[in-house]
């Protein structure tokens, strides 16, 4: 029992797997003065990591999860506490069979061996399995479980040992307090019922109590505990003889949202398919109040019967098994499933590492110091984790648990790419809203904004333009023929996009020319009035954004980014804000936002304005002030759609008469309401424009995706030094479009790839094409270019395939689509290459 | 003269470690009340005749003005109908204002078929007793009344339940360890010995003791003077045969926790806890015991705790006045080892 | 044989009790609720019991007196070995004083036997988990005119009754008590079985019997003031070593001790 520290670098608070992964990495990242503490003993202090049954299915469809996942695996492996066995998910309907063929996909995309099985050779592997029940298997050798405390204890240890850390338990935090910082409070000190440790950092690694920390501090760690009933049910002769911890592959009966998995002579029983139960961190009990631990709640068997019932259909032995440990386990959920890393907004060197499953600690505790030490991970790129993805409206409790509570039940679900909330919905909306439901608009949620992503009143268009439907429902769900005949529409006439849910920004004062600056790679200090388009690079020199930059006057500059990038972009605005001399502030809220493109748009707007909307008055790339119909607007020259065109922002209160003056208008223009679909696919597609998140990542430089420009400013920003350096090395990957040769599947129609990022770029003869950084060549958008009559995809390639002509192909759902390399380079565009409408 | 009567339960002549505590925590009690303390011994003409004198002995040293002996042939041994019934004679005959008994086994055993019989309340396992009309005791918040005030136990100790009795015969048993047996500042050897005869129905032949099997010999867990005990940091049944060594090495007892007996490593009656065995010994030693509350209930009784466990922040560790933080597996060894050199040496 | 297994529904509580704030009860907000340890045990031996015996006409009939919810103990009792199922309703009933408890149980039995015929062995837990009063069991069985003996950790089913183990700290005494008769059981005369899944499933549909005979008790002498918890012992740990090292000064330790 060493004394009590006063002082420490870094604070980590819970010392669950996540916590004592992330000291582990500190320490051998050159972290020097770790403390850990933790209200519970040790080894198991009491959170989730506690009874968590501890196995590993590493394919997911999500690039970002499975990077997480296979990383912890390997340092498992290295520690010698795991044990592969191998794991089926078993599947009881059709739609699950066609899902299994998506996850064949991803297991092939991110290189995990997979295959999938016929009933005769499920039974096989796992006799107790009625073969009448399971209509064939997903079967992944390296499905493993792991030793979590143990992994947590050795990874203390590691730290311990070299001198970096101290660990207390027992130890209740009651305070984390904070100071004035440059542009926020910042972390000043950890008080605890043992005393108080100045530091300089604090990490929250708490688990289902993160929140109740976080709010110590003054931030928000969006997640809710919610329960996952277990029970442990046996012996059984069958599994005792067996004589070893898992001698059977653990098995996921899918459809049911159950698992089973072996424990020595018993059989673990989980579900996820019982009735979403949240509870609020205070309603947790101490370790002390618990009758078991505070996170092995009260079982409440009414709730599991159902799923006893399912389990005994599918393994009838189970039946006579004896029910010899059953728990409501608690471990946490956020509003979207996804984990909760990374700086919190809302003070300075408070780090968020939540949320996180057993399965991914390490690969957590190894990002996360990365972030911690580099300022940004180099393993991966966290977008899709990064706790500032949440906007203020999306970090309280309702919103949390409404969330939690409608994906709970799609655990083991089929979730499909383009899967919309049916909660919390209509809460931030257009001012045109009213118009565009009466034009039947079906609308996406765009951060919190419901846009409409294409308009049941252009149904018409659908013959008018010959659009073909979608053979297959899967392709054909969440989709709708209408977004390529609004694209031809808008190709022929024109048409009126609302993008209110654009994220804008306005930065101000003395010194914001050095600080945006800083910020981007292009340069920013042009005229008043002119645009910049311009990646936002991390440290490391990968992308961290990409956004449009305008100069509004002398010292004020306009940031407009995407709906799904405000929260992430806000966060790096603000932290590099310094401490005087730039006022920061989010208009998001205070404008509205249409697109007018087209070839008539220039003609339509110009009935309504004095403003010269000419090509020559009024270039590309240019800023005005102007009042439409009345209305005080900035009309904005630019396109993502490539025609020419206005983005058009005014007050949101004048969102309405705005929306009417221009539709009214347009009736003699042929103006048609167009959705995000042509906007955010087919439109941008057909023009090779790159999409944050898809294309963009942290991941790849600005070379690779092919948005380099011919000189560098000289002006110093964040990431130049990588940026020149990435400039001068040979390039490693080309970001490229694809056309697709062929959509006809084994069955005879066409499918249609959805680009949702797990679908991977093969040889023709079906090899994996990876680059030499290691990064898999896999499709980054994909999607329908109505004006060429064909099917693209976008993906990076090694530069010896990124050539024009260069024959490959994508696989979809399985099977394989041939594909040739149609554009590579900066210009992606197979529609209108030289830019000629937009001039136009 | 009215007293307050203490039930003093007995095996076989042997007064029961609990009795004497009874005893004793009766004596301010009487005092309160101005009465004097009695004690009720009961037993049959031959078990007085070996055992009586010694009794009656125990019973002054702890500070009994009197002894009733019920004394009758269905007293031989231990019956509770019998004991139920000789005790409502005892009170028929003597007029008791209060009856007391340890919350041994056969105390509350003995007290409950006298409060079914008189059908009077009985408090059991009290740790605090103030009499009706007793003062407002202000650090303790409770009033002054007619009704008698009591804490007792509940949760095996966890909680305090503070009750309120109200009576014509207030009949309580102790809580075993709540108060240290002491002889009797005033002990006098000119005790009174009042024999009685209770009138017993045959009925309560049903359940006397009939036979005795006898396990193990000689001292027994919660009168060992050492007990080691082990929890599931022994990992396995045969892990505990250092803590055996040990135990045999200081005359003691080995002792188990709630997992143990759950694992099947040792049977249920080495179980200190809520529901196995209440022990007091000088010294529990506690070797790779977490320390939950089922276990500390039945230990915490002891006089001086030593935890030997890996983890510095157990409960036990924290609970315990002395403690290694290491490893049982090498540390008893080493203690049992160490013990044989020093007995070895030459003096 | 009919076996009658009286059983409390008991929080399951952890380390540290929190009671409510009027003092009247524990705070069970954050606790589930179980069959007091000494009763489940009951249940095991009464299934056990039952279970040696030829035929099929003996019953385990498991009464209990609580809340509503204390149907969630006779469902379990349902799911590892109980056959008939009887609830005396009665809110605030696991507050109860014993006296009036043993009064509300006893007119619950006679109602019982009224129908199904007298109960060869009624079975109670030695003591509560909670309340500990250790005799109503004793109360209920004198009312019954049958006898009883506590502190039981084996039984034996003889010609004519029960032989019954009583252990003490030398061994175990041995009492024969005549049919009808009742006991009280501790834990360890054997180690409960724990429902099966399809035991579960089947405890759903078990019939549970509501007994309106909570009315008729009157509160005993004995009234709950508040509940609290006892003060901390506060102690300061004194470290003997950290390793096999230590053995010397823990030698000493007992030397001092007097124990050596």
């Amino acid at each position: 029992m060493s004394d009590f520290p006063a002082r420490a670098d870094c604070v980590v608070i819970g010392a669950g797997i996540v916590g004592n992964c992330l000291v582990g990495h500190l320490s051998d990242l050159g972290w020097t003065d770790i403390v850990l503490l933790d209200k519970g003993p040790l080894p198991n202090p009491g959170g989730s990591t506690g009874h968590a049954s501890n196995f590993i299915f590493p394919v997911d469809h999500s690039k970002e999860i499975v990077d997480l996942t296979v990383d912890s695996q390997h340092q498992y492996e290295a520690l010698g506490l795991q044990n592969t066995c191998g794991g089926i998910e078993v599947a009881r309907s059709p739609e699950r069979m066609e899902e299994f063929r998506r996850r064949m996909t991803s297991a092939t995309c991110w290189g995990i061996e997979a295959k999938l099985l016929s009933v005769d050779e499920v039974v096989e592997m796992v006799p107790f399995i009625d073969p009448d029940v399971i209509l064939g298997g997903f079967y992944t050798p390296s499905v493993s479980a792991v030793d979590s405390l143990e992994t947590g204890t050795q990874m203390r240890r590691r730290a311990t040992e070299a001198g970096h850390l101290q660990t207390f338990a027992n130890t209740e935090v009651l305070d984390i307090e904070t100071v004035t910082g440059a542009n926020r409070p910042r972390i000043s000190a950890v008080v605890t019922d043992r005393g108080r440790i100045e530091c300089d950092t604090v990490a929250i690694a708490c688990g289902v109590w993160s929140p109740k920390l976080a709010e110590m501090a003054g931030a928000t760690i969006p997640l809710t505990p919610a329960v996952h009933q277990m029970v442990d049910v046996g012996p059984f002769d069958a599994l005792v003889e067996t004589n070893q911890e898992l001698a059977y592959p653990i098995v996921r009966d899918m459809d049911t949202f159950c698992y089973e998995r072996q424990s020595a002579g018993s059989m673990e029983v989980g579900s996820y398919a019982h009735r979403p139960i949240l509870h609020r961190v205070e309603d947790i009990p101490s370790n002390e109040e618990a009758a078991l631990s505070p996170t092995e709640m009260p079982f409440t068997p009414d709730d599991f019967d159902d799923q006893l019932e399912q389990a005994i259909e599918l393994m009838e032995f189970l039946g006579d098994g004896e029910i010899k440990y059953a728990i409501n386990g608690l471990l946490s959920l956020t509003p979207d499933a996804a984990p909760v890393l990374g700086p919190t907004p809302e003070v300075e060197n408070l780090w968020s590492v939540a949320a996180v499953w057993v399965k991914e600690g390490p690969g957590v505790g190894r990002l996360m110091a990365e972030w911690m030490t580099h300022g940004y991970p180099r393993m991966t790129d966290p977008h899709g984790s990064d706790v500032t993805r949440f906007y203020p409206q999306d970090r309280n409790v309702i919103h949390i648990e409404t969330r939690a509570d409608e994906h709970f039940n799609k655990t083991y679900g089929i979730v499909h790419p383009r899967e919309q909330w049916a909660t919390r919905r209509n809460l931030t909306c257009g001012p045109a809203k009213a118009r565009t439901d009466d034009l039947g608009a079906f609308y996406f949620e765009a951060g919190g904004w419901e846009r409409p992503h294409w308009y049941e009143s252009n149904a018409d268009l659908v013959e008018r333009y010959g659009v073909e439907g979608r053979t297959h429902e899967w392709d054909a769900r969440w989709w709708s023929p209408i977004t390529d005949a609004e694209h031809m529409h808008l190709r022929e006439h024109c048409g009126l996009v609302d993008i209110s849910p654009f994220q804008v920004f306005e930065v101000s004062g003395p010194g914001v020319v050095p600080y945006i600056e800083k910020m981007a790679v292009n340069k920013c200090d042009l005229p008043v009035g002119r645009s910049i388009y311009t990646p936002v690079l991390t440290a490391d020199g990968g992308f961290r954004s990409d956004l449009t930059i305008v100069r509004l006057s002398e010292d004020r500059f306009r940031i407009a980014t995407g709906a799904f990038d405000g929260g992430r972009d806000e966060y790096w605005f603000r932290h590099n804000l310094p401490a005087d001399g730039v006022h920061f502030e989010n208009r998001t809220e205070a404008v509205a936002t249409y697109g007018v493109w087209g070839p008539n748009a220039a003609a339509l707007l110009q009935t309504l304005t004095e403003t010269d909307l000419s090509q020559e008055a009024f270039g590309y790339g240019q800023v005005r002030d102007a009042l439409l119909s009345g209305i005080p607007t900035q009309m904005f020259r630019i396109s993502y759609v490539g025609d020419a065109g206005f983005e058009i922002y005014c007050p949101t209160s004048a969102g309405l008469a705005l929306w009417d003056a221009i539709t009214q208008a347009g009736r003699d223009f042929e103006l048609r309401p167009v959705g995000a679909g042509v906007y955010g696919t087919t439109g941008r597609l057909e023009k090779g424009y790159r999409l944050m998140g898809a294309e963009l990542e942290s991941d790849y430089n600005p070379v690779e995706a092919g948005l380099a420009r011919p000189r560098v400013k000289a002006a110093d920003f964040i990431g130049k030094e990588a940026y020149l350096a990435a400039r001068e090395a040979p390039l490693a990957a080309q970001l490229s479009t694809l056309r697709f040769e062929s959509l006809r599947c084994a069955e005879g129609y066409d499918r249609f790839p959805m680009g949702a990022g797990n679908e991977p770029v093969l040889t023709p003869a079906g090899e994996r094409i990876v680059d030499s950084h290691g990064r898999v060549s896999r499709v980054t958008t994909a999607g329908n270019a109505p004006s060429l009559g064909a099917y693209l995809a976008m993906a990076y390639l090694p530069p010896e395939l990124a050539a024009v002509g260069t024959e490959l192909s994508v696989m979809y759902q399985h099977e394989q689509y041939p594909v040739t390399v149609a554009a590579t380079g900066a210009n992606l565009a197979l529609f209108d290459p030289d830019d000629s409408r937009m001039k136009a | 003269m009215s007293c307050v009567a203490v039930l003093v339960d007995h095996d076989r002549g042997i007064p029961s470690g609990g009795a004497l505590e009874a005893l004793t925590a009766a004596r301010p009690l009487a005092a309160d009340l101005g009465v004097a303390v009695n004690a009720v011994v009961l037993g049959d003409g031959e078990l007085f005749d070996a055992h009586g004198a010694d009794l009656v002995a125990a019973c002054a040293a702890y500070g009994a003005a009197c002894v009733h002996r019920g004394r009758h042939a269905l007293l031989a041994d231990y019956g509770p109908d019998a004991w139920g019934a000789a005790l409502a004679g005892f009170v028929e005959i003597a007029g008791p204002v209060a009856v007391v008994a340890a919350g041994t086994d056969r105390g509350a055993e003995a007290m409950a078929q006298l409060a079914a019989r008189t059908d009077l309340p009985l408090v059991a396992n009290c740790v605090d007793v103030s009499p009706a009309g007793s003062p407002a005791d202000a650090s303790s918040g409770r009033p002054a009344g007619e009704a008698w005030q009591i804490t007792r136990i509940q949760w095996g100790g966890s909680l305090l339940e503070d009750v309120t009795l109200t009576s014509t015969l207030p009949l309580l048993t102790i809580a075993q360890h709540s108060v240290e047996a002491e002889t009797a500042n005033s002990s006098t050897t000119d005790v009174d010995v009042v024999d009685f005869e209770p009138e017993l129905g045959p009925q309560v032949r049903q359940t006397l003791v009939r036979d005795r099997v006898t396990l193990t010999e000689g001292i027994t867990l919660s009168t060992a003077p050492v007990v080691v005990s082990g929890g599931r940091g022994v990992g396995a049944a045969d892990g505990f045969a250092p803590l055996e060594e040990l135990a045999e090495l200081l005359g003691g007892r080995v002792g188990c926790s709630r997992a143990v007996t759950n694992n099947g490593w040792r049977s249920h009656a080495d179980q200190v806890g809520q529901t196995g065995t209440r022990i007091a010994p000088e010294i529990y030693i506690a070797c790779g015991i977490s320390g939950a509350i089922q276990h500390w209930v039945g230990a915490m009784g002891s006089k001086n705790i030593l935890a030997i466990n890996i983890d510095p922040e157990a409960n036990m560790v924290t609970k315990a006045g002395y403690a290694v933080i290491a490893d049982l597996h090498e540390v008893v060894p080493a203690i049992c080892d160490e013990i044989r050199r020093r007995r070895d040496r030459p003096t | 044989m009919r076996i009658l297994v009286c059983v409390k529904r008991v929080p399951a509580v952890g380390s540290r009790i929190n009671v409510t704030d009027d003092g009247q009860q524990v705070d069970t907000a954050h606790l589930g609720f179980t069959t007091s340890p000494h009763e489940e045990c009951a249940v095991e031996e009464a299934a056990q019991i039952v279970e040696r015996l030829d035929g099929d006409d003996h019953a385990v009939v498991v009464l209990t007196l609580g809340p509503e919810a204390s149907a969630e103990q006779l469902r379990y009792a349902a799911s590892v070995g109980g056959s008939e199922f009887a609830l005396v309703t009665a809110e605030g009933g696991l507050d109860w004083d014993p006296q009036r408890t043993a009064v509300a149980i006893t007119d619950a039995v006679r109602e019982l036997e009224a129908a199904g015929g007298l109960f060869d062995l009624i079975l109670f837990g030695n003591e509560s988990a909670d309340g500990g009063n250790f005799q109503v069991g004793i109360r209920v069985a004198h009312a019954l005119g049958r006898p009883i003996v506590n502190g039981i950790k084996g039984i034996d089913v003889g010609e004519r009754g029960f032989t019954a183990r009583r252990e003490t700290d030398a061994g175990y005494e041995v009492y024969e008590l005549e049919a009808p008769c009742a006991l009280g059981v501790k834990e360890g005369i054997n180690l409960p079985r724990y429902p099966t899944m399809k035991g579960r499933l089947a405890s759903r549909k078990a019939q549970i019997q509501e007994l309106d005979c909570a009315g008729g008790a009157d509160a005993g002498g004995q009234s709950r003031v508040r509940l609290h918890r006892p003060p901390e012992r506060a102690s300061t740990t004194v470290q003997l070593g950290d390793s096999a090292e230590a053995a010397p000064a823990v030698v000493d330790l007992l030397d001092e001790l007097g124990v050596l």
